[in-house]
């Protein structure tokens, strides 16, 4: 990051073209879309194609602009708090990622940890078949888990064939079939970080602890974990904040009284064919996940200074 | 940190990948299953491949994801290298760190929201959806993982080189493709590559921006899974792992094997730098 420091030289037409390329792309591939979805969040339903009315369009000049200013609806939101559909989605969607997030660092720690720990000629190979899972099909391996949880599925034959349980769990259309399916999906996010960050830990801290007599959990408990926090919350950050959002899985082993609002707000765009709600919802959805965006990026900021 | 495997750290370990590579095994053993009922063995069977090579539908499918995640891919990498070499070379510009929060704000935005806000785009420009909706969806946010990658490459990358052979008097574009991106090339192997996968598994951002004709696999496959469980979708599923696994397997066997040239070549160069 040091030649950001250094004045900038004179840029060629080249090096312009370099940096405008991509970030026209971006601009107007990512960011006018969202100006547009704000836009609609703003107008009022109509059974057209597409079904809103417009609630400005800034060709008609200065007068219609001002017009139309004043005729903004911000109805879609206040629809959205009179309706209590939504905010139970939202709180629903932010439980469940949240819950999920504790449950894969849970699980996720011991793995890294032992990959970590592992001898080095290995980790390169269990490095790799930790992602190797990450570039199979998102929609393939929540799949997978419907044939596992369903009530005559592999769990349940496997549970009564043991004599551990009697009669068939119910599992699929839970959220536990929810939490069981974005810990799977989201677990090699949260381990890749933390590996990485457990894998750059000075191991002669541990050996100086251990020969001042410190016990091996507390020497975790005061060296290792303090040292894998970076890893950690950034692991954490990725999980949380796509699982907020997600639909796949809540719509494919979640219930019908599972509420995440990513099902949400597709059953109003693709059902109801409600644009301007299902727009409403999106921009709340971005504002609820701007803080932990932000947060995050601060945090990956401050990782690469320090590395650099 | 090295030390020996405890029973504790072989055990996680061991659950661990367990619990990663299970249901895909079992996935892959039922499309071989002979009974319609899935979760029933009834001996094993091919019958399910051969019925998906009847199911034009399904192929038609595929064929579009294939294209679509061809092109997207390509286009991807070239502007993810560009948005790379911006981030990491490109020093202070007007709105630099915005450009760095659209590059690393479509990693962890919910597709939903991705996928919504390019089909209001579409319909506010009067486009079409089909074929080329989708793939602009895919390129904009493949083209995002493409520089995080690529940029990751071209952090620890020895710059001198590059600033010799521009003292050299070697013009900027010769310099990029003769020295920086065979350096950088496993990265942007590896960018195209997953572009390409995240296409391919697009189910979210593909619904929204898609139009007729332009069905593509995950789609159909999601269409078919809500309707319950059956072998035929288990084998496409195991064709696709297949097919991915081998593809990843075989680019890190590749680009190990270039690594350990390479730095054999540097340190014959350096040798003979001595003499």
């Amino acid at each position: 990051m040091k030649e950001n420091i250094a004045a900038p030289k004179r840029r060629s037409l080249g090096a312009w073209a370099l940096i405008a390329a991509p970030y026209l792309w971006l601009l107007i591939l990512f960011l006018v879309p969202f100006l547009i979805v704000f836009k609609i969040s703003l107008s009022q339903v109509a059974i057209a194609i597409p079904p809103y009315i417009p609630a400005f369009d800034l060709a008609e000049g200065w007068q219609a602009f001002r017009d139309n200013l004043s005729e903004l609806s911000f109805e879609n939101y206040i629809w959205l708090t009179e309706d209590d559909l939504y905010w139970k989605s939202y709180l629903s969607s932010v439980t469940i990622a949240g819950i999920s997030t504790l449950l894969t660092l849970l699980i996720g720690y011991p793995i890294a940890y032992g990959m970590a720990r592992s001898p080095r000629s290995i980790r390169p190979t269990l490095l790799m078949l930790v992602i190797l899972p990450f570039w199979t099909s998102f929609l393939i391996r929540v799949y997978a888990w419907i044939g596992i949880l369903k009530n005559e599925g592999l769990l349940n034959q496997l549970l009564l064939a043991l004599g551990i349980i009697s009669e068939p769990m119910v599992i699929l259309n839970t959220n536990i079939a929810v939490y069981i399916g974005i810990v799977y999906s989201y677990l090699p996010f949260l381990v890749l970080p933390l590996y990485a960050s457990l894998e750059r830990l000075d191991g002669s801290l541990l050996e100086a602890a251990e020969d001042l007599g410190c016990p091996p959990w507390k020497a975790f408990w005061k060296i290792t974990l303090p040292l894998s926090l970076p890893g950690m919350i950034a692991g954490c950050f990725l999980v949380f904040i796509p699982a907020v959002g997600e639909f796949v899985i809540p719509d494919l082993l979640g219930g019908s009284d599972t509420l995440m609002i990513g099902k949400t707000l597709w059953v109003e765009f693709f059902s109801n064919r409600d644009w301007p709600v299902s727009s409403a919802v999106a921009v709340i959805l971005l504002m609820i996940l701007v803080i932990p965006i932000v947060l995050f990026q601060n945090q990956q900021q401050k990782m690469s200074e320090r590395d650099g | 940190m090295t030390r020996g495997p405890t029973w504790f750290n072989i055990t996680s370990l061991v659950v661990g990948f367990s619990f990663l590579y299970l249901p895909i095994v079992l996935l892959v053993i039922y499309s071989f299953n002979e009974s319609r009922l899935v979760t029933v063995w009834g001996g094993f069977s091919t019958k399910w491949y051969a019925s998906l090579l009847q199911n034009e539908q399904l192929l038609d499918a595929a064929w579009v994801t294939l294209r679509v995640a061809f092109v997207s891919a390509s286009i991807a990498t070239v502007f993810g290298t560009m948005a790379a070499l911006v981030l990491v070379r490109s020093g202070r510009f007007l709105g630099r760190s915005f450009f760095s929060g659209m590059i690393f704000a479509p990693l962890v935005m919910p597709e939903v929201i991705l996928g919504l806000s390019l089909l209001l785009l579409f319909v506010a420009i009067d486009q079409t959806r089909g074929f080329w909706t989708v793939m602009l969806a895919h390129t904009t946010f493949a083209m995002c993982y493409v520089a995080v990658v690529v940029q990751s490459r071209l952090v620890g990358f020895d710059k001198s080189i590059e600033e010799a052979a521009e003292d050299l008097g070697c013009p900027p574009v010769k310099t990029f493709f003769l020295i920086t991106l065979p350096i950088i090339l496993p990265g942007v192997i590896a960018g195209w590559m997953l572009a390409f996968t995240l296409s391919l598994d697009d189910l979210v951002i593909a619904s929204f921006t898609t139009g007729p004709g332009a069905t593509t696999l995950p789609m159909k496959i999601y269409s078919q899974v809500r309707l319950g469980v059956t072998p035929e979708i288990n084998a496409v599923c195991t064709i696709l792992v297949a097919l991915v696994t081998v593809g990843v397997i075989a680019a890190s066997i590749v680009t190990k094997r270039q690594q350990v040239q390479r730095e054999r070549d540097e340190r014959a160069a350096f040798g003979n730098d001595m003499t």
